[in-house]
């Protein structure tokens, strides 16, 4: 039995744009509001962001990067928050249950910019970084938009343990 | 030269489609795991080799009493194997206390109770840290079996 040519390559193809996609990254559409003004700034403009998986290969995030994760609650979905802290810092939290949260060992505790209309750790608590599937790096679409995804946390949101206030 | 060039590049290509498909095999349809840790003796011992399926998380097909490979809530960079006792909204009994699972998550014990760091030391796992099911131990060839609840 001779197989047609294409289907040939569709069998070679397959699996070789499945691993690029999972090792190097992937672009998404950024949907909601939670991440304005970073994202998504008026609405009427949708932005695509590039997902980059590479740079999350070992679990390694940083303070200020925006990661997208599968969300708690619910596994099939993908949101797109900013990290604010680390396993170990001590979080000043808005309308969770405490008002002030230690990240437990491997977790992180993520934040939209839009505070208020995001759903973010204030209400689901620390994720842990294993949810975590890949940090945000460029914005590709529209074109007017295009450029880096700059890592950026808003004095206000630091941690505790980063600020003079704490130590004072 | 020339042809030591192309069936170089020849090779390589080979190399990079077979090392995708593999990648996609143990990513997508089943990979082994090697356990290690006594938390879930007597079911499964150190250096026992399983067969573990990635169809059924994907399709959020997990149900009581499944062995499952989850990555360890407060360690990404360490898997955990333990059996799935509760799933959302099951009333979970811990000591003189019971607790709901939420939504999304899954409760997670090892079978050797006294010796097991589970959901009752990190609380409820999130379903999005499963990684795969087990289904058969293949290796000590002599104890190799289907692994059913």
């Amino acid at each position: 039995m001779k197989i047609p040519n294409f289907v040939k390559s569709i069998i070679v193809g397959v699996p070789i744009g499945i691993t690029i996609l999972d090792t190097i990254g992937y672009v998404a559409r950024v949907d909601g509001i939670s991440m304005q003004p970073a994202l998504n700034p008026n609405k009427d403009v949708t932005d695509y962001v590039f997902l980059n998986r590479w740079a999350v290969r070992s679990h390694e995030v940083t303070r200020g990067d925006i990661i997208s994760l599968k969300s708690p609650k619910d596994p099939d979905q993908r949101i797109i928050k900013r990290i604010v802290g680390l396993e170990g810092d001590i979080v000043a939290t808005i309308g969770y249950k405490s008002a002030i949260v230690r990240v437990p060992e491997g977790h992180c505790w993520v934040e939209g910019d839009h505070t208020g209309h995001s759903m973010d750790s204030n209400n689901f608590g620390p994720v842990s970084i294993g949810l975590v599937t890949a940090k945000a790096t460029y914005i590709v679409w529209p074109p007017s938009r295009w450029q880096n995804i700059k890592s950026y946390l808003p004095n206000q949101r630091k941690p505790l343990n980063l600020t003079s206030r704490y130590i004072s | 030269m020339q042809r030591l060039v192309s069936k170089f590049v020849d090779a390589a290509i080979v190399f990079v489609q077979y090392g995708c498909l593999a990648h996609c095999t143990l990513e997508y349809v089943a990979d082994l795991v090697v356990c290690s840790g006594p938390s879930m003796e007597p079911t499964l011992y150190s250096n026992n080799v399983l067969l573990a399926e990635h169809i059924s998380p994907q399709f959020d097909k997990i149900s009581r009493g499944d062995i499952i490979i989850a990555k360890c809530p407060s360690n990404p960079n360490q898997y955990i194997c333990k059996r799935v006792v509760g799933l959302p909204g099951d009333k979970i009994r811990t000591g003189f206390t019971s607790r709901n699972v939420p939504r999304g998550h899954v409760w997670l014990e090892g079978d050797n109770k006294s010796n097991s760091s589970d959901s009752r030391t990190y609380g409820p796992v999130p379903k999005g840290l499963i990684r795969s099911r087990a289904i058969f131990k293949i290796w000590p060839l002599t104890d190799a079996t289907y692994l059913k609840d």
